[in-house]
């Protein structure tokens, strides 16, 4: 399926869930969060939402500014 | 003076750095333990997938357990987005609702919209974050962001990068005396005798990023800064300002 990841056009295996979205992507630390479709996806719901084609996936950490 | 006081926490130190605009975050992270400040402010954003996934993350450097972590809403330029970012910021930090809500007008001083600061504020605190609010120096806007409900009012200095120091100070009295809430001075500090003069007005706090991040030497202008707001901080212990008092630099007279 594609979808949108970080406003990237990105193909995924079917019924893939944030879970194991997050574990291919290997993030190196615990401070990120994920929305799917502009609605937050609490950590605690990453080992069961399922990915749908089409689905705008944005993760997001915290950066340098003032 | 009174104790520096933010959701129910206690700081020593009334510094709060940013944590944009420096080299590396090896950098960053010297020029914060060099100014000694407790709450570190940072943006939040998307990032980079494919590109840097394996590399380091501020706040590997930077650890939520040592610091308080203020995110920011730097770049956001309505209520919705602003609020948006605050919830993504609390779920990335795990569930803390300490903010800085900053909603900018545009691109060239980066002054803040208060129309829609006032909306995004009233939004924020229904949904129980703590917000310390960016707003211009008008002391009107100050204390409404106070009724409304703010933790802590942060008035500029003058705008966001320009260094131009406290440009009213009389504004800035006018809102610590009308105030029962700390008042922080974020944006415009320049020098670090800037930093002394925001703690000399009675200012709670005092806010900075891109004096320390483009000094020529970060960690050493850091540390300017932790010693001229501990210069303020001395100076107003020793005097008492009168109230409505026009006396700027010279706020009582010798006895």
């Amino acid at each position: 399926m594609k979808i949108l990841l970080n406003n990237k056009s990105t193909l995924l295996d079917d019924g893939l869930t944030i879970k194991r979205l997050l574990d291919k992507i290997n993030i190196q630390h615990k401070y990120f969060a994920v929305e799917v479709n502009q609605q937050i996806i609490p950590k605690s719901n990453h080992e069961s939402f399922l990915i749908k084609e089409g689905d705008k996936i944005e993760i997001v950490t915290a950066i340098g500014g003032g | 003076m009174k104790k520096l006081i933010v959701d129910n926490k206690e700081y020593k130190s009334r510094l709060i750095l940013g944590t944009g605009k420096y080299k590396d975050f090896s950098e960053t992270k010297a020029a914060i333990e060099s100014s000694a400040c407790e709450i570190v402010t940072v943006a939040i954003r998307r990032m980079n997938i494919g590109q840097d996934e394996n590399s380091q993350n501020l706040l590997n450097f930077i650890s939520p357990e040592e610091y308080t972590i203020l995110p920011n809403t730097a770049g956001c330029y309505t209520a919705k987005d602003a609020v948006r970012t605050c919830e993504i910021a609390s779920e990335l930090l795990e569930g803390r609702k300490l903010v800085k809500l900053e909603v900018l007008s545009q691109n060239k001083n980066l002054y803040p919209n208060i129309i829609e600061t006032l909306k995004a504020s009233e939004i924020l605190i229904k949904k129980g974050f703590k917000v310390m609010v960016y707003t211009t120096d008008d002391p009107i806007v100050a204390k409404e962001l106070e009724n409304i409900g703010c933790e802590c009012i942060m008035p500029l200095g003058s705008a966001i990068g320009s260094g131009l120091g406290i440009i009213n100070e009389f504004n800035i009295r006018e809102i610590i005396e009308n105030s029962n809430v700390p008042i922080i001075v974020d944006a415009g500090v320049g020098t670090a005798s800037d930093a002394c003069i925001a703690m000399e007005l009675g200012c709670d706090g005092v806010l900075m990023n891109t004096a320390v991040a483009s000094a020529k030497n970060p960690i050493l202008m850091a540390n300017a800064m932790k010693m001229q707001s501990r210069q303020g901080e001395m100076h107003i212990l020793q005097v008492e300002w009168k109230k409505n008092s026009m006396e700027l630099r010279h706020p009582y007279p010798r006895v």
